[in-house]
Order: C-alpha cells, then structure tokens, then sequence
C-alpha cells in the first residue's frame, strides 16, 4: 500500500486515496479506553466437599453480585448465595438427602454524601471484624468455612436498617476508616437481622503494610448484650506473606483465629506452575463462657488447626484443599475440605457511545 | 492502456478499503465502543504512579486482582470498592485513573 504512494507513474487521485487508507489506519487503530460506569454482574460460582469425622456433605453453590451506579453519587448493590447441601441419609439408610438455601447478604443503596462519609441503606454486611464483610465471598476467602467466632458480633451476618461509613483521614504515613450502624429485628427468612447498634475502627500504615480494626455491637434484643473485637492484620513489605488474626469476645463465648498464606510467586513469577500455589496455615481457639444454643457456635471449648493448599488456575478458576484436626472435649476429628470456585465479572448493560 | 487499468483498479481498491475503514471506525463511534481490557498484567507491572499504590494498598489487602475486565466497567469497580473499602474519593479517584489512564 506505502507503494501506492511512492509511485511515480501513480496519478494524483490515486495518490490521495492512498494517503487517505494510510491515514484512517494511524488514526483508528483501537478504541480509546474509556472508564464507564455501567452497571456490573459478579460473583463466584463452586462446588465444595466436606467431611468432617466421616460425615461428607456436597455443597453446590452460587454467589451473584450485583452493582449499579445511580448518577454520580448512588449506587445500589446486593449479593446473595444459593446453594443446596447434599449429605448422607442417618439411621442406616442409604442414598444421600439435601437441603436447600436461598438468601440475600447485602441488598444496599449507598450515598457517597461528600469525600468521606458514605451513607447506606437497607441490608448491609455488619461492620464488625473483618472477615464478614471482606473474606466471606467464595471468590476471596481462603478456606471454604468462616472463622467459628464469626457469629460474634456480626449475629445472622446482615444488618437491616443504616450506615454511616468512610474514610476519615488518609495520608502517605497512615489512614483512618469508620462505620457505624443501626439495625432493625427482622425475621424474614431472606433478609433476617437482629436489632442491634455498633460500629467499627481501623487504622492503616501503608508504609508498614499494618492495619488494627477495632470493633464494637451491642444487641438490642429482649436480652441485651455487648460484643466487642479487635483485629491485626499485617503484609510484610516486599512480600506476598499474609498474616491475618482476629479476637472477638461476647457474653456466652470468645475465641481468636489467625490465618497466614504465602504464594509462591517469587518461584517464576504469579502465573508461572509454581508461583499459582498459595499455601495456608489457619489457627483457632475458641472458649465457650456459657450456653447459648442459638448462638451458631460450637457448645463446647474447640481449638482447630488447618493446612490448606489453594492453587489459583488460569481464567479466574480457584481450587481449594485443606486439611484440619478438630480439638473438642466429647473428641478429636479430622475434617478434609476440597473445592473450586469460578469467579465471573462482566457488564450487566451495554456501554455508552 | 493495461497500466493505466491496473492503476485505476489500485485506486479503487485502495478507496474502497479506506472507506470501509472510515466506515467501521464510524460505527463504532456511533454505537458502544469495543475497547480493549483492562488486563491484569497492566495492573500488576505498573509501578508508577500514586493509583498503582493505592490499588497496591487497598485493593490487594483483601483479593487477588482480577485476570481483566472491560473499560465499561471500572468505574462502576471503583465506586463499588470506595464502598466496601472505605476510600476517600481522592483515592478512588487514583485507582480509576491507573485502571484506565
């Protein structure tokens, strides 16, 4: 085509269109890269097995995430899970039976008030700890089961009602995020909730890769009760270790965990055979006060530890594996974990000219 | 006179394409554009700047990066992390900009 151009038997018309084919090749080669805020659809489909002292359960599972921005200062954004659980028929009966769950985690509208408070309504995730409204989806947690002390302070895990929440301060040296909220009683079986009021703190040091949380629920129900927790978590700088631990305490139980994992990305680098494994290490350690059988919590004092092996496959597939030896007083058990979950992200609406 | 038919058939040619060319670039204006993702890997080398830093510190804290998304999609992204991370809309604004500079 550059031929075209240069020859010199070629007439001027020719010449011109020559130079136009050029030009349209230089001048549109891709598209300009264009943020855009069109609404989103994610999550994280899996399926996971589980035996826990030779009882197996088979648990398929789906997470969609939903978000879409409203203007320039709202955004509505819900998550929920579907899965059945499979598992052995007792009393000697053959075949397996199943159960089935349904429900919505968070249905939220969010109003980005100014720079640093954001104001939400609806069903939130409760802001106490960390691992509930940051590790619980099945795209992000390393292992397949929460921490046991997550029933504290968090309760059914939502909160119906309000929240204020934001960034207070943040520098080069360190910065400073809040929440606080209040919940309704609800006892719908897709949006439950407990009356309730508390409220988070976190500092982080960015230069340190070190961040302390403190959190704080007291319930409103007919028996009133305080809950309180705090939480590290730390990166060294340079590193892919992660260390994560948390301690929460309430009135009828108290318990830590800390989790560590390192991937072996300074083997061949993050997508090299090697540098996809992500080894784990989970403690445990909860101590029960007194009873409380609607707590969701062990009703005896259990230490557990954990091995696990993640490996993070091309195309935004996961396997996890772990293995955990359960300390209880009645007895010891192992429990194996296996899995795999495939996260999705895509636009939910077609873009903007 | 074979010359002078062989030039006028390059010519031809040479319009018809430019004219297609002009004519898809133009579609693609008027419709949504087909960008290109916003890849991993841009997330992961670039170093410079205060977004990757800021992606660095708070995005990563919690997850992995994902492996691409569409353009469509980012600030919708980042809107929704400003939320579920508590950032400050300078930072948010950082990481929209590292994510599509």
């Amino acid at each position: 085509m550059l031929r075209l151009c240069t020859d010199s038997v070629t007439p001027p018309p020719l010449r011109l269109a020559g130079i136009l084919l050029l030009s349209a090749c230089i001048l549109y080669p891709v598209p300009r890269v264009v943020a855009q805020e069109t609404p989103l659809l994610s999550g994280g489909v899996g399926f996971f097995a589980r035996s826990n002292g030779g009882d197996s359960t088979f648990v398929p599972v789906i997470s969609p995430l939903l978000a879409a921005p409203l203007g320039n200062s709202f955004l509505i954004e819900s998550r929920a899970t579907i899965l059945e659980s499979f598992f052995p028929k007792g009393g000697g009966q053959s075949g397996y039976d199943h159960t089935h769950f349904s429900g919505a985690e968070f249905m939220q509208l969010d109003y980005l008030a100014t720079s640093h408070v954001t104001i939400v309504g609806g069903l939130f995730l409760t802001p106490f700890g960390t691992y509930n409204e940051r590790l619980s989806p099945i795209w992000i947690g390393n292992f397949q089961d929460g921490p046991i002390i997550l029933p504290i302070g968090t309760g059914t895990g939502s909160g119906l009602g309000g929240m204020v929440r934001g960034s207070a301060i943040s520098t080069e040296s360190y910065s400073v995020a809040y929440a606080a909220y209040f919940s309704a009683n609800s006892t719908n079986e897709n949006f439950p909730a407990t009356r309730s009021t508390g409220g988070r703190v976190q500092v982080y040091f960015p230069k340190l890769r070190l961040e302390f949380g403190a959190s704080y629920t007291r319930s409103l129900a007919a028996v009133e009760t305080n809950s309180s927790g705090f939480d590290v978590w730390w990166e060294p700088p340079h590193s892919e270790l992660k260390v994560r631990s948390e301690y929460a305490h309430s009135t009828h139980a108290q318990g830590y965990w800390i989790e560590m994992d390192y991937r072996l990305s300074r083997f061949g680098g993050p997508e090299s055979v090697i540098g996809r494994v992500e080894p784990l290490f989970r403690l445990q350690q909860f101590f029960r006060n007194s009873a409380d059988p609607t707590d969701g919590m062990p009703a005896t004092d259990t230490n557990v530890a954990e091995f696990g092996l993640d490996y993070r496959l091309p195309h935004e597939v996961r396997i996890l594996t772990s293995y955990g030896r359960q300390f209880t007083p009645p007895g010891d058990s192992n429990i194996w974990r296996a899995g795999i979950v495939y996260r999705f992200l895509f636009p939910a609406w077609k873009g903007k000219s | 006179m074979k010359k002078r038919s062989l030039s006028r058939l390059r010519g031809v040619l040479a319009l018809s394409i430019s004219w297609m060319a002009w004519g898809w670039g133009g579609s693609g204006l008027a419709q949504s554009p087909s960008p290109q993702p916003v890849k991993k890997a841009t997330i992961q080398n670039s170093q410079a700047g205060d977004g990757a830093k800021k992606f660095d510190e708070n995005c990563s804290r919690c997850h992995a990066a994902p492996e691409g998304f569409s353009p469509r999609i980012s600030g919708t992204i980042v809107r929704h992390m400003r939320v579920r991370a508590s950032l400050s809309k300078k930072d948010t604004e950082a990481i929209l900009k590292f994510l599509n500079p």
